[in-house]
């Protein structure tokens, strides 16, 4: 059963191609990885789905749960259950700990609260007093980032290079709540650039130059990251057959 | 307003002034002062700390002197205010902080019911050697901005002294505001100036925060959250003078400008020894687009997500 579908996803700026005739399906309950060099269109990617502002004119089609989102706003696709984690999350003036991670969340209990800043090894008498600003660490900031994606309880929570800019000591966490995400019954896309986090994923899909270039079970895909090659048309050279590995030299 | 109320008038007004700040009676160790109009209604002092006052034409003349060495426990608690629709305040005062001696006042300013009410402020502080004073202004207006505050600080810190003032107008309507803080900074010596501001309607805000770090070491620090709606404008003007081998400052200036409003921030940073290290960041515009798309990718409506954004701001 799928909950996300692209259908021929296109999208352009300033004349590039960033998105091109891209088509995915993403399985309720299933941990997905997007792997490919930089440049590629992860982010790119994530930022369609969600709708954010800059990524909305497109041709083709994105459904969630069978219905088109495409005109929908970011906040209308948030309250269907989708959601995104920044690969560098916002930093606020001000704005209390506590408010922000239960400012989505429908169980607004200090229960809630407490248990999502403890998913992420956060200390809730602490953290609870401290601003979302510039004063917490970058491993922190996305621990923060996770506890108020576990309190919102998503459908499905798309989460670009979660393990990016981060502290030794936070991976582990950041792996707790994947899993724990998915126990609970949502579906994760993870955007990633390193085989440790894609072995938290069921299927894996490499996304280069802005197309899908291949896809399959976790397991298969490693062959990227181990420097085989894979067949990839680079944007820039589109009549070039060219190849994509892990650093994203060509071959 | 002039004329001498009964007891019983007084303590009718300092009720009214107390129930508009949400304040209760206060216990006997908390020193507090009443000032309504032109009028001292109430003071009430603790060990430390000497208050005398006299009436003005149109307003009150206060002498305050915290003693060398006394650390005041608790925050002495002012209220200035006017509870009629119109009316003006004027408010000199001069403060001594002694040396070493340790002090909080919050002012509340409140003018719950203003039309058309003039308030002014004159300040003069002087903090002594090594001592310390906080001091927090908070206004109260009433919904519909016909007040206008000119609110003028000069301080003079000695050496290793410090003082923080914050200024905080966010409920009701600012009205016209025309703030002028000024700081002279002595060796080793700490300012920092925070000033925060909601303005609305057709209100027009005139800040401006300066240090002049003029000892070896001493530190200024100067910040500004204002947000702005409607018609509202605003006008910053942040200033810190270096003269003096390490001495540092900082200048933070952030606006949220929605609807038609309009913010002008005017940074001067002057260094005036080699050794000497200022900074500044000004934001000024929308809300910003990554803060507010974080929001509203946890389903917070747009409205929702920018009143988040901005009571953060403005705390
Ligand atoms: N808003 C944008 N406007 C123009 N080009 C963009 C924009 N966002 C991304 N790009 C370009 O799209 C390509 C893919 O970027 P991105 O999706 O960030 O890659 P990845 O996340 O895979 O590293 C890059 O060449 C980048 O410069
Ligand atoms: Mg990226």
């Amino acid at each position: 059963m799928n909950i996300l579908e692209l259908r021929q996803v296109t999208l352009a700026k300033e004349g590039k191609t960033l998105l091109d005739d891209f088509s995915m399906e993403v399985w309720e309950g299933h941990v997905h990885a997007i792997i490919g060099p930089n440049g590629a269109g992860k982010s790119t990617l994530a930022n369609t789905i969600m709708g954010l502002s800059g990524y909305r004119d497109i041709a083709g089609d994105i459904l969630f749960q069978g219905s088109s989102i495409k005109a929908l706003g970011v906040d209308e696709r948030a309250r269907l259950g989708l959601t995104l984690v920044f690969q560098e999350p916002a930093r606020f003036e001000g704005l209390g700990v506590a408010e922000f991670i239960l400012a989505g969340a429908k169980d607004k209990s200090g229960r809630t609260l407490d248990r999502a800043l403890e998913m992420v090894g956060l200390e809730p008498a602490t953290y609870k007093a401290r601003a979302v600003d510039k004063t917490l660490s970058g491993g922190e900031r996305k621990r923060i980032e996770l506890a108020s994606i576990q309190a919102m309880k998503p459908r499905l929570v798309l989460m670009d290079e979660p393990d990016s800019g981060v502290d030794i000591d936070s991976i582990p966490y950041i792996y707790e709540i994947i899993r724990e995400l998915k126990r609970e019954g949502s579906t994760i896309l993870l955007i990633t650039h390193s085989p440790e986090v894609l072995r938290q994923a069921d299927h894996a899909f490499l996304l280069c130059g802005g197309r899908l270039v291949d896809k399959g079970p976790m397991d298969t895909m490693f062959d990227y990251f181990n420097g085989k090659c894979v067949p990839c048309r680079h944007v820039g050279v589109p009549d070039k057959a060219e190849a994509v590995c892990e650093d994203g030299a060509n071959v | 307003m002039s004329e001498e109320l009964s007891q019983e008038e007084k303590n009718g007004l300092i009720a009214e002034l107390l129930a508009s700040i949400n304040e209760h009676k206060y216990g006997p160790d908390i020193a507090h002062i009443e000032i309504h109009g032109n009028q001292v209604l109430g003071t009430h002092l603790v060990e430390g700390l000497e208050v005398s006052s006299r009436s003005l034409d149109q307003g009150v003349e206060v002498f305050i002197r915290v003693r060398e060495g006394a650390v005041l426990k608790n925050p002495v608690h002012f209220c200035f205010g006017i509870i009629p629709e119109d009316g003006l305040q004027k408010i000199v005062s001069h403060t001594v902080i002694e040396r070493g001696a340790s002090a909080r006042f919050l002012a509340h300013c409140t003018f719950p019911n203003a039309v058309k009410v003039l308030h002014v402020m004159d300040a003069e502080l002087e903090i002594g050697e090594g001592a310390r004073l906080s001091y927090l202004e908070r206004h109260v207006h009433g919904p519909e901005g016909g007040v206008t505050i000119v609110p003028k600080t000069r301080v003079t810190l000695a050496e290793a002294a410090r003082f923080s003032t914050e200024f905080e107008l966010v409920k009701g309507a600012a009205g016209r505001i025309e703030l002028d803080y000024e700081a002279v900074c002595g060796k080793d010596s700490v300012v920092d100036m925070k000033t925060r501001i909601f303005g609305r309607g057709a209100d027009e805000i005139h800040v401006r925060e300066a240090a002049m770090l003029r000892g070896e070491g001493s530190v200024g620090v100067l910040t500004s959250h204002i947000a702005l709606k409607d018609r509202a404008s605003a006008v910053i003007d942040s200033e810190i003078v270096a003269d003096a081998p390490y001495a540092r400052g900082h200048v933070d200036c952030k606006e949220i400008v929605q609807g038609e409003a309009r913010a002008r921030a005017v940074p001067i940073v002057q260094v005036n020894d080699h050794r000497a290290h200022v900074t500044h960041e000004a934001a000024i515009g929308s809300v910003d687009s990554k803060q507010l798309e974080t929001l509203l990718s946890r389903g917070l409506t747009e409205d929702a997500a920018t009143e988040l954004i901005i009571a953060g701001l403005l705390r």
